[in-house]
């Protein structure tokens, strides 16, 4: 019997792992940006192209990125939890429209609603890859000295809201 | 008819990505350490394909912005730099030899020394065990069933 002993402990800790591993999402890359100064930036707006934005003009405010496009199919599942949390005026949300056609992305918003106070157009993708984007939609929470303080990969869902979006601005606000 | 169709469609897909994946420079050398490098970084929407065999386009986006880097003169380093301070580590297709990944580097060699080590002590406790000589009514069985085959065959 107790030579049987040893497979079994390999086996449950083998498990062990596995039941672990089948857990964690492999999409969740940890950011090396968390901490970090949010990547500077100067780029036309989506509605206007002669106005220009950065993110130095939010110093001061804690603010939301949300990387969005047009023709990313999670951003319409994420769009009416961003409505809701934009009538709530808790936090300034703004929007980067990524690799997208002016046009395209003017259009969607008129036809989702646009939850964005306003939106940068990132047409070649560059500020995407300042801010290590490879996921669209992803959601910065940048404190009011432009710092990063979190970063969601993914759809936004009404539980990451309430529970972590939020409660850290609430945070980072009070501070 | 089937299999036509298929290499109909493979004949596309190729189409498509070597059209994706066309140079934009011409100078061969740098061609070459483009691929180089884009054979060590991680393509971060596929995850296990690097960006030389990838075709997503922030792969290619990626890989336009290691031409672009290498072309401007900066060197290998400083573009293996710049995309780990971006996508970190995880953009590396060898991970760097740190604390935190001291298991994922020393794992296999100490897994590797605990089998040598079960195997070492297997072999010897099998050389102490003594051959245990045969009981009488065992030796008589042994032969009587040699008996046996021998008028058998």
């Amino acid at each position: 019997m107790r030579r049987f002993l040893l497979p079994l402990g390999i086996f449950i800790v083998l498990v062990g792992f596995l039941a672990v591993g089948l857990r964690l999402n492999p999409r969740e890359v940890p950011s090396p940006f968390i901490g970090k100064p949010a990547p500077a930036f100067s780029v036309p707006q989506l509605h206007a192209a002669d106005h220009r934005i950065a993110p130095a003009d939010m110093v001061g405010k804690v603010w939301l990125l949300n990387v969005w496009a047009s023709w990313c199919v999670s951003c319409r599942q994420e769009h009416p939890v961003l409505m809701e949390l934009a009538g709530r005026n808790v936090v300034p949300i703004l929007g980067l429209d990524y690799k997208d056609e002016r046009d395209a992305g003017i259009a969607w918003l008129r036809e989702h609603g646009d939850p964005y106070l306003l939106s940068a157009y990132d047409r070649d993708g560059r500020i995407g890859i300042d801010y290590g984007v490879y996921g669209v939609p992803e959601t910065f929470v940048i404190d009011k000295a432009g710092v990063i303080r979190h970063k969601h990969v993914g759809p936004l869902t009404q539980k990451v809201v309430d529970e972590k979006i939020v409660p850290l601005v609430k945070e980072l606000n009070g501070a | 008819m089937r299999n036509a169709i298929a290499a109909i469609f493979l004949m596309l897909a190729t189409a498509v990505g070597a059209a994706e994946a066309l140079p934009a420079s011409a100078d061969p050398v740098l061609e070459a350490r483009v691929q180089k490098l884009a054979e060590e970084l991680r393509c971060l929407v596929c995850q296990n394909q690097n960006l030389a065999d990838s075709h997503a386009e922030l792969a290619i986006d990626l890989k336009n912005q290691v031409r672009e880097m290498l072309q401007a003169g900066k060197s290998e380093k400083e573009v293996v730099d710049y995309m780990v301070q971006r996508y970190g580590d995880f953009v590396l297709y060898r991970p760097p030899v740190k604390m935190t990944t001291l298991l994922l580097w020393g794992g296999p060699f100490v897994l590797f020394a605990g089998g040598l080590g079960v195997l070492f002590i297997n072999l010897r406790r099998r050389r102490n065990v003594a051959a245990v000589p045969l009981s009488a009514a065992e030796h008589d069985a042994a032969l009587r069933l040699l008996e046996e085959k021998k008028e058998g065959a």
